[in-house]
């Protein structure tokens, strides 16, 4: 505060209420990674607020230039870190829609399936730091108890717990193992028990529903106009689901609903979620009832060489819409220009008109409530 | 004599935290000054066996009131010093007649009271409260033969009560 | 001498002792209790089932290195742990363990209003550290803290008066010995007194729900975000004696401290065979377990709504309560 009084010209008062400014991040533990906001508060309103990004910025949309178009895979996973798996079905989608390449309706289901379970891994992360965020400590450890079972579901798939790799242009780079469709079921039976315990601690307790009800009401015009996407376009009513508008993978076999909010404030965007969860359990249901016997890999050609052309391909992540946009000028066996667009980033632009008036402790409950992931953010 | 030490030593802690509390150049010092000031107030009333005065002393002075000061002095972030005024003795001279009126008051206190020795009439309490603890023995007084001051004392509190409200108010 | 000194000497000491351990095996219990909760062992590694971890946490903090920012006002900064721990600890002088005199250090007769008085010192410690620290989370915090304390103090306050009402005085002895002599503990006489003063203990304490001066995913720690060390320890152990503080407080106020259950029914008289410490110390427990609990379910309130349950909610109806108890005192 003393810092701000050569500031301060000469004529100004003794007394004069300053606005505190404050720097949240990029070290804090409710900032979800290396975000920085720099609030300006009045009291413990904010006044305002500069949304810092940039901390974990890695380059990956350029280095992915300089990669053959197989090993990009695994730079994708390294955006979204808790949802590897869709950002891998979206960077192969996107370049298997640019080389026309048929891919397996096993290698489909499968990878609904994948994106499916990675949901909800990425959702248990959210609720998780969402209500540890707002005080709800148990909450966390419940989420992450039940993020483990999907973890060891994706070791037995591929090896890996964090950054899969696990698809490839043309389908799948192995067959589910022998008895994982069985083990699948069974979480998604132990999921299904689960939900109803977060419930219980959060969605009638009226602390959470003062912290939460009314907080970061953002309205259907206002979150189209700053190009929200995912479950915050959602909660302020707007039916929008890459799912349902532009099916990919194999979402257009199945049944399942879009939940929407009414209000747009963070207690609906939290409802949205935890319906998106039973969701998953359906959708990953049916995929595996109907999973169909066959091949998990197309025909692919031996040295990956899309023709010169662009194209642009989105799907549903657990955070929003992800899409790719990749050009190919027919020659080299690297894209030539390779764009990611990111919920995450797309998301965090409504975090600034979301926190402004609202208090301090309700920033960490907005941020929370954006659900964004900073590897992706900044790329 | 166990009393007289206690007593003299208090004494020597209350002034000199009182004068610790006007030259600290620090605010929020001289703020901490005056609670530990008024610890050691209380602590000289437990040595006159008055308990609950010591008590409500800590609790409304030390515990409520130098709070809010703090609090103030924390907020209110002090800039600049005041500006000083052309003559920085004007108040001098009402300090002067001030103290002058207080010693004189004092002086007149140790005169009187020395005037009329009272050596063993110290329990000045009334006969029917004999037996009671101190704090049945005030508040019997208070409801008692000191009603009307106390009733206008709390009409006072509560007009500025009311008053901090309307001021505060119409600033918003 | 013997008596007047040597006496309350030994038995200050040993209370003391017996407070800081308590409070390190507090810290252990809790988190023991949320890391059952959240399915979770807790510490384990230190002694079988983690038991020693009580005095092998204070031995990490006593020999970590002592930070103090260079800005940091240094005497406030050295004065504010202290003065959050020294309140918590003093209380306990007027806390009777049990019946007998050897359980008390002392019994003041305005035992309940110095308990009062001591604890509302402790909100300097709060303050002051944060503004000693020369940083702004902290700052912010205490002033969090401040503004908390002193409403929920009212809050508490007030709704003493009613129990001081019903027990007709304000020593801690005499205070469990009007409810012997009613035969029934005041938790049944005042329902909403006991429910007030906890909740009001749970924010007093800044304890979840209520625990924004530390909000850790807010304000990083609140308070003590530039403390380590010792002198961080200091202001753990404040905080847990608080609570043992309060526990006692509302066992000895609302639940009969060392009487067992129904003390005026002969039928029972067989539960006289456990010492009345004993029943104290149960009763305590109980209350230590639920704040605990409390901390493992509950999200945490925000500032604005805290104050409002404050001043809206819990002062008007402590004032009722006192209102009550006057008009049926009378008529009774």
């Amino acid at each position: 505060m003393t810092g701000q009084a050569a500031a301060a010209p000469a004529a100004a008062p003794i007394f004069d209420t300053d606005e505190l400014v404050i720097n949240m991040g990029p070290q804090h533990p409710s900032t979800h990674g290396v975000l920085r906001l720099v609030l300006r508060l009045d009291g413990e309103r904010v006044v305002d607020a500069d949304v810092v990004i940039g901390y974990i910025h890695r380059g990956i949309e350029k280095l992915s230039e300089n990669r053959d178009w197989t090993q990009i895979i695994l730079l994708t996973d390294r955006m979204d870190y808790v949802a590897a798996a869709t950002n891998n079905l979206g960077y192969c989608e996107t370049v298997e829609k640019l080389m026309e390449i048929e891919v397996p309706r096993r290698a489909r289901y499968v990878r609904t399936v994948l994106a499916e379970l990675q949901r909800m891994a990425s959702h248990c992360l959210w609720l998780g730091t969402h209500a540890m965020d707002i005080g709800a400590m148990t909450v966390l450890l419940y989420a992450f108890r039940e993020r483990e079972l999907v973890l060891d579901l994706f070791e037995d798939y591929c090896g890996a717990r964090l950054t899969y790799n696990s698809m490839r242009i043309g389908g799948l780079p192995l067959d589910i193992p022998t008895g994982w469709d069985a083990k699948v079921r069974a979480f998604c039976d132990i999921m299904e028990a689960k939900i109803p315990e977060y419930e219980e601690l959060l969605t009638n307790n009226r602390i959470w529903l003062e912290r939460t009800r009314g907080i970061g009401v953002i309205s259907a015009d206002d979150a189209v106009g700053l190009g929200l996407c995912g479950p915050p376009l959602r909660g302020s009513g707007v039916y929008r689901d890459v799912r349902k508008d532009e099916p990919y993978a194999a979402y257009d076999e199945f049944e399942f609903d879009v939940p929407l909010g009414t209000r747009g404030d963070t207690y609906d965007r939290y409802l949205i979620r935890l319906e998106e969860f039973r969701q998953s359990i359906r959708i990953i249901r049916q995929a595996l009832d109907g999973l169909p016997e066959g091949p998990v890999m197309g025909k692919v050609p031996r040295l990956i060489k899309p023709k010169a052309g662009e194209t642009y391909h989105a799907i549903e992540s657990p955070k929003g819409e992800l899409g790719y946009f990749i050009v190919s000028d027919g020659r080299a066996t690297n894209p030539y220009r390779f764009r990611v667009r990111p919920p995450s980033f797309c998301n965090l632009q409504g975090l600034r008109p979301l926190i402004v008036g609202h208090l301090v402790a309700d920033v960490v409950a907005l941020i929370g409530t954006i659900d964004i992931v900073l590897g992706e953010v900044d790329r | 004599m166990v009393e007289a030490i206690v007593f003299y030593t208090l004494a020597v802690l209350i002034l000199g935290l009182g004068v610790a509390v006007i030259t600290t150049p620090k605010t929020v010092h001289s703020v901490v000054f005056l609670v530990l000031n008024f610890l050691c107030v209380a602590v000289l009333y437990i040595v006159l066996r008055a308990e609950f005065l010591a008590v409500i002393q800590v609790l409304v002075y030390a515990g409520g009131i130098v709070v809010l000061y703090l609090f103030v002095v924390m907020l209110v972030n002090l800039k600049q010093a005041p500006e000083a005024h052309e003559d920085p003795r004007r108040l001098a001279r009402l300090g002067l007649v001030l103290s002058g009126a207080v010693l004189l008051e004092l002086a007149g206190i140790v005169v009187y009271s020395f005037g009329r020795v009272t050596p063993a009439s110290a329990p000045a309490a009334p006969g029917p409260l004999t037996g009671m603890g101190n704090t049945e023995e005030l508040g019997w007084l208070l409801y008692t033969d000191y009603l009307i001051p106390f009733e206008v004392a709390s009409v006072l509190l509560l007009v500025a009560m009311v008053g901090a409200i309307v001021l505060a108010r119409r600033q918003s | 001498m013997l008596d007047t000194i040597v006496i309350p000497l030994l038995k200050i000491a040993v209370l003391l002792n017996a407070v800081l351990v308590s409070v390190t095996f507090m810290v252990l219990l809790e988190r023991k209790v949320i890391a059952w909760a959240q399915s979770r062992l807790g510490p384990m590694r230190v002694g079988p089932y983690g038991v020693l971890q009580a005095i092998a946490d204070p031995i990490k903090l006593m020999i970590k290195e002592d930070i103090r920012p260079v800005r940091a006002d240094p005497m406030l900064f050295t004065l504010a742990p202290i003065l959050s721990l020294v309140p918590a600890l003093v209380v306990f002088a007027v806390v009777p363990f049990g019946g007998d005199e050897l359980f008390y250090v002392t019994d003041i007769n305005v035992g309940l209003l110095f308990i009062i008085s001591v604890t509302s010192i402790g909100v300097y410690g709060i303050i002051l550290a944060g503004w000693a620290s020369n940083s702004k989370y902290p700052l912010l915090a205490s002033l969090r803290a401040s503004a908390q304390l002193i409403s929920y103090e009212i809050a508490v306050t007030m709704t003493l008066v009613s129990v001081i009402l019903t027990a007709g005085t304000l020593s801690m002895v005499g205070i469990v010995e009007a409810q012997q002599q009613s035969g029934l503990w005041f938790a049944f006489v005042q329902p909403v007194a006991f429910v007030l003063v906890f909740i009001g203990g749970l924010a007093e304490t800044n304890r979840a729900p209520f625990d924004l001066p530390e909000a850790e995913q807010e304000l990083t720690g609140g308070f003590h975000t530039e403390y380590s060390g010792m002198r961080f320890a200091l202001f753990f152990l404040a905080e847990y004696a608080n609570i043992i503080v309060i526990s006692a407080v509302v066992a000895i106020l609302f639940w009969g401290g060392w009487l067992r259950p129904f003390p005026n029914v002969e039928a029972l008289a067989f539960l006289d065979l456990i010492p009345g410490w004993i029943w104290f110390f149960g009763k305590m427990f109980v209350f230590l377990y639920i704040f605990i609990w409390i901390r493992a379910t509950l999200p945490r309130y925000r500032y604005d709504q805290l104050m409002r349950l404050g001043w809206k909610v819990l002062i008007p109806i402590a004032i009722g309560n006192i209102v009550v108890t006057g008009v049926v005192k009378v008529l009774l």
